[in-house]
């Protein structure tokens, strides 16, 4: 992977090798089918006016850890505010993460991915407008997030046991993890 | 109150000044400290989100890091639940509460 800089005129790229490019449309998707999953329908077939009178929303936070981190409670020591707040926003919490991992993918496929599984070499060069970046910094980070509950990392002490994990897939989970840090960061900083 | 043969213009002016202290009691937005966003963006986050300088910005993300949580925003309960949403849209952790909890 060629980092994200900015160009002269304004605008951000990076290049991607067609295995990483795979690897972040393969994450954003499991995001999406998980949040997906959660709402039960998809966010456009979600009928205005339940949400209006409150009965489109779940109240309780989700038993899956990961939902649980991309869906917080809003108040911190106070169920029954949190379960009203929720009912009344989760939805829409939840339809902004897919919109944002669906306009990453189609970034990706946008710049010349292919989707049928049949092996590139080419690599894909990506270029983002403002949306764009806010869509991928949102996306990349519910991503990470994501990984985060499943290694475990809870304290900045953890990320450091992982790294000297001897179960392979914890290393490969937690070397997506890393990559993908770097990635964010590379695209932080061309923001300037 | 409510005894009006009574009148003590000393004990009426008390009511109405705590009650308008109570009304003015703002509520904050907290954001918590975890080990997975990047220092870089939650401070991108607080400059582009709450517009405040990269000095401001960098000093709240600092506070988050070090002491675990930091008051981020201040003003109406309805204003607080928005911005904890947005945060929750970065993916930043953050909660509300009412000032002084």
């Amino acid at each position: 992977m060629k980092p994200f800089k900015r160009r002269r005129r304004g605008g951000v790229f990076a290049v991607f090798e067609p295995g990483e490019a795979h690897l972040l449309v393969s994450l954003s998707s499991q995001v999406v089918e998980l949040l997906k999953d959660r709402s039960g329908i998809d966010a456009a077939d979600a009928d205005p006016l339940a949400l209006q009178i409150g009965l489109g929303g779940p109240s309780l936070p989700p038993e899956d850890p990961v939902l649980r981190r991309l869906l917080p409670d809003a108040y911190r020591d106070d169920a029954d505010d949190s379960a009203e707040f929720r009912r009344f926003t989760e939805q829409s919490l939840s339809s902004s993460k897919v919109r944002n991992a669906e306009s990453l993918i189609e970034s990706l496929v946008a710049s010349g991915l292919g989707m049928d599984g049949v092996d590139e070499a080419e690599p894909v060069e990506v270029e983002l407008s403002p949306d764009d970046v806010q869509a991928w910094l949102r996306s990349l980070t519910d991503i990470r997030l994501s990984l985060a509950v499943r290694l475990g990392i809870e304290t900045d002490q953890d990320i450091t046991l992982l790294a000297h994990s001897e179960d392979e897939a914890v290393v490969a989970m937690s070397e997506i993890y890393d990559w993908l840090g770097y990635v964010q960061e590379s695209l932080v900083d061309a923001l300037g | 109150m409510g005894d009006v043969t009574t009148p003590s213009p000393v004990e009426t002016q008390e009511p109405e000044a705590l009650e308008a202290v109570e009304l003015e009691d703002p509520w904050v937005t907290i954001v918590w400290n975890d080990p997975v966003n990047l220092m870089s963006y939650v401070a991108y986050v607080f400059r582009t989100y709450f517009g405040y300088t990269e000095d401001k910005a960098t000093e709240l993300m600092l506070a988050v890091h070090h002491d675990g949580k930091a008051v981020v925003s201040s003003g109406s309960r309805e204003e607080m639940e928005r911005h904890v949403q947005a945060m929750h849209e970065y993916g930043l952790w953050a909660t509300l509460q009412r000032s002084g909890q």
